[in-house]
């Protein structure tokens, strides 16, 4: 694992998410209304929809795409859908947004 | 190493087989399925509904192609299997693959039965099976304006009423005296035929067809009665016939269909066959529900579980056709030992038929009120004694039917009779899952997910177990909110709310920031009710509206240029065609509403590509005004009575760039022709000699709608006035993603129509839409070019 800075936290719009890309994985990296920071694979599991450019609600995205609810804690997907995709760790220090890779 | 198992035909029953097997054990088999169509499964009863263009092709495809990926089923489409070889239990396919099996399931279904007379094969003659014959259906009607459909059985009936819809002049050709006589007496065909008469549909009774007439193409039909009628095409329905073809290159019985026993097993070890190619007692159905009970069935036997034996369907009937209910189940013929009771209610134009045999019920018709069907028939499924019901009963009174009642019904009463659903089953689900609607309920338990008839009853299943509440309850504009959308704007003005978190904690949302559905929601509401106080939410606003381009399925965009009126010149051809090549844009395509379309955009090219077009947003993304579509009018059409070029560009340059509920299209005709199709436009112009002629709340969407006249003027400022009357009165009063046409419904016309025309009135909303888009009607994209932060934050992807 390796400790990545992906940017500054007023570089990140709370409730939207932005890409980065690690090494070529899609991270999408989602600045919570309480300014917790948030990253999860960038790939909805349903049909691969940005996750990225979902709606934030709290700790939820939802897919933009077909409106897959996925935590983005663990990056499960909700009821009555299913699956789950890959969640970061992500560390916040002075400012400066790092994910766990 | 898994066992393999092979499934030959991608259908309705072999692939509830296989869904079948999946859900009792999904590790146990590498699955193939051959299959001959060019289509994942789908399902082929709503096929009528396709016809009659209630429904796309798209929203009948039951297991996408993804789901065999998820399941790594391995799908051989569009290369039906030609051979077979129990010996060395292989299959091959058309174009030569070779296919090994420990198991292998026949479901190759049926084909429509072609009558073998002179004639049956020229071209115009067709079967309505297949999404491909369903579609050429479709083509035709287009193209010809007579049909004939032989056949007045269920399929007949509904290929009939499609081509009707789509225009088409139709005749049904049937040989006995009335109609779907195997599934109806003679009351109720009789009764059936005149309801379709009514609808346009024309009948030839008791006509046995000789010959098909025509050279190189079908042009009439000639009948044994010296008798000849005139058509364009000739659809064939008089009833299916197994297709064995495959199984009988191989020693497997067959008959009328692949013989089977209890088991669904084949006369050859390993070899097992459901739904329509199989014969089982010596019948073969051609219904869904049969396929169904016997998918459970072999699903047991494959995956080692006990079976029960398969002893047969009961099978029941309903026509898709509206204004049409029918229901047949059982045994409707009154034979030896069998009795009837029977109920004409000539007021409502219904009818109820009961078939008695020692006590039990055998068989029903009902025609006209449906709704008891599904209980006749789980009296008539379960054998039950009918020695308790009152046999006639006349005029009881509102309420003492206390037999509809669901919470009184066992569990095991079946409720969605095509997959073999009962109440014990929903309730189970509804009450582990949470489960809330009807779709929830379709979703966990497939119950009301075939023909759908099931629907209410599964809407009173749901009521009962969440304590009678639910099914005319939901309210709330969402899951979040029992509130309703006129309740929050009201509270919105009465509170003073100004910001969505202050909606969300007031009005005590269950959720504190909302869900897709509430945020975008009462973003707008707010925007129409404080357009100075309310800072527009980008992170409530839906991807398409807070990125300025519509979201594709593969996550890139589509950039949309402004032309206003659909008027365009040759400096911005060649601008997009130079942004188009620059940018390796995959796709340019002339869209359904008079503009030029680059699709398949990255997001981080978009602000670049409008940088260099140097035109404005079309806006398709919104909902908001649309951009405006003209026809060439007077300037170059020689039967153009008015500029409607000129005034669209008026319309569109006076409103463009202004949020609405829902996306807001105008269309500026200059004739009756009305080339622009005025009449399913939200708002649209048909100029005449004299002025134009305005109609308002055509919606071609989902639903689609025709829009109603609202009045004819003499001026283009007249028209200008009202559009933009008719804009604010929708923001104000509209629920967000509704339409015009649900809107003017829900309003009332004559309501909008007053407003509209007083003269006070249109001017106290023309004057609120100026105040409320002061300052907000700028081009989206130059903000976005011209803004870094926004730049920055919204368009650009990190690379590390």
């Amino acid at each position: 694992m390796e400790k990545i800075f992906v940017g500054q936290l007023d570089e990140l719009a709370p409730r939207m998410g932005k890409e980065v890309i690690v090494w070529g994985q899609k991270i999408a990296v989602f600045r919570l209304s309480d300014d917790r920071v948030k990253a999860i694979e960038n790939i909805c599991p349903h049909k691969q929809g940005p996750l990225a450019e979902g709606t934030v609600s709290g700790e939820y995205v939802f897919c933009p795409l077909h409106d897959y609810k996925i935590n983005l804690n663990d990056g499960q997907v909700q009821e009555p859908d299913e699956g789950c995709v890959r969640a970061y760790e992500t560390i916040v220090e002075n400012d400066l947004v790092y994910v766990m890779v | 190493m898994k066992e393999k198992l092979v499934l030959i035909g991608n259908g309705m029953a072999g692939v509830r087989t296989i869904e079948e097997i999946l859900d009792r054990d999904p590790e146990r088999y590498q699955i193939t399925i051959i299959g001959e169509e060019k289509y994942p499964n789908y399902n082929r009863i709503m096929l009528s509904n396709v016809l009659q263009k209630k429904m796309s092709v798209s929203e009948i495809i039951t297991n996408p192609i993804e789901w065999y990926e998820e399941n790594q089923i391995k799908l051989i489409n569009h290369d039906p299997a030609v051979k077979m070889d129990t010996d060395n239990k292989k299959i091959i396919t058309q174009s030569g693959k070779e296919i090994f099996y420990d198991k292998c399931i026949l479901a190759t279904g049926s084909r429509a039965f072609i009558l073998p007379i002179e004639g049956a094969q020229l071209p115009g003659v067709v079967g309505f099976r297949t999404i491909d014959d369903t579609e050429n259906m479709l083509e035709a009607s287009q193209k010809y304006q007579k049909a004939v459909v032989i056949g007045g059985g269920l399929l007949g009936l509904e290929a009939a009423k499609g081509l009707l819809d789509q225009g088409m002049d139709v005749t049904v050709i049937h040989l006995e005296k009335w109609l779907m006589e195997t599934q109806l007496d003679e009351k109720a065909g009789k009764m059936l035929q005149a309801d379709l008469e009514k609808q346009g549909l024309k009948f030839l009774m008791e006509k046995a067809t000789q010959k098909i007439l025509g050279e190189t193409r079908v042009t009439g039909l000639a009948f044994s009665d010296g008798t000849t009628i005139e058509t364009d095409m000739v659809v064939m329905s008089i009833g299916i016939r197994s297709e064995t073809t495959l199984a009988r290159t191989t020693t497997i019985e067959v008959n009328r269909g692949i013989v089977v026993d209890d088991f669904m097993k084949t006369t050859v070890p390993d070899v097992f066959a459901v739904g329509e190619c199989a014969e089982h007692n010596g019948n073969v159905y051609g219904l869904v529900a049969p396929l169904f009970e016997q998918g459970k069935v072999l699903a047991d036997v494959l995956t080692g579980k006990e079976a029960k034996p398969y002893q047969g369907s009961t099978t029941f009937t309903s026509l898709k056709v509206s204004g049409c209910d029918l229901y047949s189940a059982g045994n409707i013929r009154e034979t030896e030992g069998i009795n009837s009771i029977e109920a004409f209610d000539g007021i409502n134009y219904t009818y109820k038929k009961i078939f008695v045999r020692e006590n039990q019920v055998v068989g029903v018709v009902l025609y006209g009120d449906t709704s008891e069907g599904n209980r006749y028939y789980n009296i008539l499924k379960k054998n039950e004694s009918i020695e308790e019901y009152t046999p006639v009963s006349l005029l009881h009174m509102v309420g003492e039917e206390a037999s509809a009642d669901v919470s009184e019904w066992p569990d095991d009463e079946v409720i969605c009779g095509c997959n073999g659903i009962d109440k014990g089953t929903i309730m189970t689900a509804i009450n582990e899952k949470d489960l809330t609607s009807v779709a929830d309920v379709t979703k966990h338990t497939k119950a009301g997910g075939s023909c759908g008839k099931c629907k209410s009853v599964i809407g009173d299943v749901l009521a009962y177990a969440l304590g009678g509440e639910v099914v005319s309850a939901p309210t709330g504009i969402c899951g979040c909110t029992d509130l309703s959308r006129d309740q929050i704007v009201t509270q919105i003005y009465a509170k003073k709310l100004t910001s969505s978190d202050e909606v969300y904690r007031e009005l005590n949302f269950t959720n504190p920031e909302g869900c897709p559905k509430c945020r975008p929601a009462v973003n707008f509401y707010l925007n129409v009710a404080w357009p100075k106080e309310h800072a527009d939410e980008k992170e409530s606003r839906y991807v398409n509206e807070r990125l300025y381009a519509n979201i594709q399925n593969d996550g890139t965009f589509s950039v949309i240029p402004r032309m206003r009126g659909g008027k365009t010149n040759p400096q911005q051809l060649l601008l997009i065609a130079k942004v188009a090549e620059k940018y390796d844009v995959p796709m340019v395509k002339v869209t359904g509403s008079q503009r030029i379309g680059l699709y398949g955009v990255k997001k981080e090219d978009l602000p670049k590509i409008w940088e260099e077009l140097d035109m404005k947003s079309a806006g398709a993304y919104a909902k908001a005004v649309r951009s405006v579509k003209t026809c060439v009018g007077a300037n170059f059409c020689r039967f153009g009575t008015q500029d409607s070029m000129g005034l669209g560009i008026k319309l569109e340059q006076r409103y463009e760039f202004i949020d609405t509920p829902h996306k807001f299209k105008m269309g500026v005709s200059a004739c009756p022709r009305s080339c622009v199709e005025s009449g399913v436009k939200d708002f649209g112009i048909i100029g005449v000699d004299n002025g134009f002629q305005i109609y308002v709340g055509g919606n071609g969407g989902t639903e689609i709608k025709e829009a109603v006249l609202l009045t004819t003027v003499e001026t283009e400022q007249e028209v200008i006035d009202i559009c933009g009357a008719m804009l604010q009165y929708y923001r104000e009063t509209g629920i967000y993603a509704e339409r015009t046409a649900p809107w003017i419904e829900r309003m009332g016309f004559d309501v909008v129509k007053e407003v509209l025309l007083d003269p006070e009135k249109r001017q106290e909303l023309l004057s609120a839409l100026d105040e409320a888009v002061i300052g907000r009607r700028g081009n989206p994209w130059d903000e976005v070019v011209e803004d870094n932060n926004t730049r920055q934050e919204l368009y650009t992807v990190g690379r590390v």
